[in-house]
């Protein structure tokens, strides 16, 4: 077996090929006169990319070594290097799994056959977002680090306006790209200070700098704010909802389920590179995290657009992710090692599973937007019965997703769980337990929000036309949503080898502490809720025959459901999504804004009437846009400076250069 | 094992006897005879014979309703210490996983509601997805707090460590947390003053009104399943509001049937002289039984 490895390339070589290969994959269809072709080589070149580039990820993970390799690419900003350790490797398994699940995806949702004009385009950028991402995660020079972020981030855009001639679509975008050059620019600040603390491009090496002098403050402030602002933490999440909710849905998959995880990995990244960090930048995150996490699922309960609801429940598991790492670098801070191992553990797990569940529920929600043509949920219901397998795969990452046992994403938040619990023994920090309820509520809620969203959709009968003849999608639309499936049940049913998986990334990230930690005792644990989880599939299967047998033995009739009375009960009386949530929205209103426009009736027998609710978006509507309109009145001068004649922009170029060579002298 | 044995026995044929306690304390308030104590195992296994009748807008999500509340149910119910004995199952961090449990049972009886397309249900879900929202963070205040009495991250521990000892030296945490939790059993089961199992209104109804279109055994492994629930949390408090314990084994097991008989009958009188509150004052008392476990978890880490 060893020998057999042996005799394997290097993995490390494997992995980046496979990165090139996925970067490629859109290529050749530019070239390609038939319609089509070019889409399926892609998916093949992108499919082949997963089989060789996750095998090897694993393999990278799990040999705990740092494979570092030099470009030579002749610029003035020091050596390029590649280095991929595990926690980079971590990160390049979802990457792949996602980028080629998506492509194959996209098969079915975005034909080229259907959608000539931007099909090519689509596939191009598609791949290019996800070679960008994975060697993004290699990249150990800031300056390389800096460009592949842009290209990602450009790459987003571009897929993301793939349809531009909404207005909808384009403002999204336009949202989109000013928040991800806010956060660029803070990257710039980011990268600058660290190259004058190491004094060169290249990355400081793990634990080389203090967290003590004032410039680290700065480091961290800028980590946040440009991280942060990719990975869509609170307060900077505002280009999230309708980013996510305008995309292709296999796009939205990729930017939720991976890229967002780019600002975290950007997040983790920078944080190894400090030494004894304060307690502050562990208690920020935190904050940061769990009102993410609170606020994200109270926005996601109001939403009435499928996709938003979906992007909002990206900002809760950010923020849960956010979480654990705070609690970790607390952990870190104040060197106790269990609190630091669950918190993070939690933290690289969720990263993980929210990569399974997210990328299944937005490529599901892509099969029901070709089923019902509409994203808003209160035209859909019945879906389920046209489509019964789309229907279950859904069910099993909405369950997923809310946290619930016996699947994955209750595995995730059990460790950080028993993190919180852990510190009531602990010397310090006690009142971290209370985020425990706090976890608690964010599960609530989730679960009110994903039943919103699985019963208005697939449940009941249609409420409208467009919903009312649901049909089954192609396989490859439902393989690479039952492959996500799947792993959502292997992670639950199996939590102890999933640790075993985030466990070198945890090494890496804090050697000192992981070896201060007994970590078969936390895998045994998991032995017993996947136990439990046995158990309890069991139990349901026993229910199941019993039920089926007493079924057997008496006579069973179909009726229409039961009107309590009423006869002439239509599709309209039922409960719509709007209706589900309303209670809770006014429960939660001081976190849930919904702007309801009711209809004023008068006389004894008014006409028709409309009503109409819409959740708002308190911090873009209150906060930055007025921010934006009151730097657009005020630098109006500057436009004189922008008049779209090349030339003159060539001249701003050349004088700002032969300014900065002046000042330089 | 000999615990387990008797632990598996009560949690399978114990629970309807507590709704026919309460059943019988309401006749008793009201002047009536009532019916007997063995009413409702009448009404489970008559249910069983029965035809069964499904809405054709229905599809498998309604029938996976009541399976997956009861097979949830269970496995909460083995991991409840009953009385003085640890329970089968208990591990350390159990009491999540206890917590999250439920959680699943709710998503698929709320799920299996909706999918009748009924209206009513649809309130019906609605409101209990709202309610059991708040619900949750109490649960977690009241595991704190006992986790932080006890030391353990178990429940098992953590309920059978409370004694009259803990009582004297904690009486202001504990005496909130029963406060909290007695508001809690009330919600969660469905019973006056937050829900009427009985009334014929489905407009004021919250469980009830969603299991409208369930019949014949459905219908029965609701009702058991009901029962359960209410038994494993009533457990669950009467750990907290009657820890007496006497250290023979089967002294305690008596103990332990006493004390559930105790608490139906005292569900009972409170079910006899309340009325059930209107609808929008049920958010209020929620967050009000949050607070009480709050204050109580304060007390114990400060």
């Amino acid at each position: 077996m060893h020998s057999a490895l042996q005799a394997l390339p290097d993995p490390a070589i494997l992995a980046i090929t496979a990165a090139l290969i996925t970067g490629f994959s859109g290529i050749p269809g530019i070239f390609l006169r038939r319609p089509g072709a070019g889409q399926i080589i892609a998916a093949i070149l992108t499919l082949l990319s997963a089989l060789v580039g996750i095998p090897a990820a694993l393999a990278l993970l799990f040999a705990k070594s740092t494979a570092t390799y030099i470009l030579n690419w002749g610029l003035p900003f020091g050596s390029c290097e590649l280095a991929i350790d595990p926690l980079s490797s971590f990160f390049l398994i979802p990457i792949f799994l996602v980028a080629a699940a998506g492509s194959l995806f996209a098969l079915g949702y975005w034909p080229a056959a259907e959608h000539r004009s931007t099909e090519c385009g689509l596939t191009f950028f598609y791949g290019i977002l996800a070679s960008s991402m994975a060697i993004l995660v290699t990249a150990r020079n800031g300056v390389f680090f800096l460009m592949v972020w842009e290209i990602m981030a450009l790459s987003a855009y571009f897929l993301l306006v793939t349809e531009h001639e909404s207005e909808g679509v384009r403002r999204a975008g336009i949202v989109y790209l000013i928040a991800t050059h806010t956060g660029s620019a803070a990257l710039y600040v980011l990268f600058s200070l660290l190259a004058a603390q190491s004094g060169s491009f290249l990355l400081p090496a793990a634990g080389s700098l203090s967290a003590l002098p004032p410039a680290a403050m700065v480091i961290a402030v800028a980590t946040f704010v440009g991280f942060g602002a990719k990975a869509g933490i609170m307060p900077f999440h505002i280009w999230l909802p309708s980013a996510h909710a305008n995309a292709p849905s296999h796009v939205s998959a990729m930017m939720s389920g991976v890229m967002l995880k780019m600002g975290l990995y950007g997040i983790f990244r920078t944080l190894t590179f400090f030494h004894d960090p304060p307690l502050l930048w562990g208690a920020v995150l935190t904050v940061a995290g769990i009102s993410s996490a609170l606020l994200g699922i109270a926005f996601a309960v109001a939403q009435r657009d499928m996709k938003r609801l979906l992007a909002c429940s990206s900002i809760e598991n950010i923020g849960i992710i956010t979480t654990g790492l705070g609690v970790a670098m607390m952990g870190v801070s104040s060197h106790n090692a269990p609190l630091a191992y669950l918190g993070m553990a939690g933290a690289l797990l969720h990263i993980l599973n929210h990569s399974f569940f997210k990328p299944l529920l937005f490529l599901g929600s892509g099969v029901i937007i070709h089923a019902a043509g509409t994203r808003e949920m209160n035209l859909m219901g019945g879906l389920a019965k046209g489509m019964p397998r789309a229907a279950l795969l859904f069910l099993v990452g909405s369950v997923a997703i809310c946290g619930i046992p016996p699947l994955n994403g209750f595995v995730s938040e059990f460790l950080l769980y028993f993190g919180f619990f852990y510190q009531l023994q602990a010397p310090s920090l006690v009142y971290l337990v209370l985020l425990a309820p706090l976890l608690a509520l964010v599960g609530g809620l989730a679960v009110v929000a994903f039943t919103k969203l699985y019963s208005s959709v697939f449940l009941g009968t249609p409420r409208s036309h467009g919903a009312a003849h649901p049909h089954e999608a192609g396989p490859a639309m439902l393989l690479p949503m039952g492959l996500f499936a799947l792993l959502c049940l292997l992670v639950g049913l199996l939590p102890q080898q999933a640790l075993r998986l985030v466990a070198p990334a945890i090494t890496s990230f804090m050697p000192q502490m992981s070896t201060a930690v007994n970590a078969a005792e936390y895998g045994a644990l998991l032995g017993r809720i996947s136990l439990m989880a046995l158990i309890l599939i069991m139990l349901a299967a026993a229910v199941t025959l019993f039920w089926w047998w007493r079924l057997g033995s008496a006579r069973v009739n179909s009726a229409p459901t039961w009107g309590c009375g009423y006869q002439r009960g239509t599709s309209r009386i039922q409960y719509g999504a709007t209706s589900f949530s309303e209670l809770a929205v006014s429960v939660f209103n001081g976190i849930i804004r919904q702007r309801i426009t009711r209809p004023k009736l008068s006389g004894l027998f008014p006409g028709p009437a409309d009503c109409d609710d819409r959740p708002t978006e308190t911090v873009l509507e209150n906060v930055i846009a007025p921010v934006f309109t009151f730097a657009g009145v005020s630098f109006a001068f500057l436009r004189r400076l922008q008049h779209g004649q090349m030339h003159v922009y060539m001249i701003y170029i050349f004088v700002t250069l032969f300014i900065l060579m002046l000042w330089a002298h | 094992m000999a615990n387990s044995i008797i632990h598996i026995f009560l949690a399978l044929v114990m629970p309807p006897l507590l709704l026919g306690v309460i059943a019988k304390t309401k006749a008793a308030f009201a002047g009536r005879v009532g019916a007997p104590f063995l009413q409702p195992y009448y009404d489970i296994l008559r249910l069983l014979h029965k035809g069964s009748v499904f809405s054709t807008t229905t599809t498998w999500i309604f029938r996976a309703g009541p399976i997956v509340t009861l097979a949830t149910t269970a496995v909460a119910a083995m991991l409840i210490p009953f009385g003085a004995h640890p329970s089968p199952f208990s591990f350390q961090g159990d009491m999540i996983l206890y917590a999250y449990l439920f959680a699943l049972g709710r998503f698929f009886t709320m799920a299996a509601a909706l999918d009748t397309g009924s209206s009513f249900e649809g309130m019906g879900s609605a409101r209990e997805a709202t309610y059991s929202c708040l619900a949750e963070p109490t649960l977690f205040f009241a595991l704190i707090t006992l986790s932080r009495l006890s030391g353990s991250y178990s429940l098992s521990p953590m309920l059978v460590n409370i004694s009259f000892g803990v009582w004297l030296n904690n009486g202001a945490a504990l005496l909130m947390l029963v406060g909290g939790m007695f508001i809690i059993l009330l919600a969660e089961n469905c019973r006056i003053p937050f829900d009427d199992p009985t009334t014929h209104l489905e407009l004021t109804m919250i469980h009830e009104v969603m299991v409208l279109d369930h019949s014949g055994p459905a219908l029965a492994i609701i009702h058991y399943a009901a029962a359960l629930k209410l038994f494993v949390l009533g457990a669950f408090f009467v750990h907290l509001a009657l820890p007496y314990a006497t250290g023979n084994p089967y002294l305690d097991w008596g103990l332990f049937i006493i004390s559930m008989l105790e608490l139906a009958v005292v569900i009972g009188i409170v079910e006899s002289v309340m009325a059930r509150l209107r609808l929008i004052r049920i958010p209020q008392l929620l967050v009000a039984a949050t607070i009480l476990a709050a204050f109580s978890t304060l007390l114990v880490i400060r």
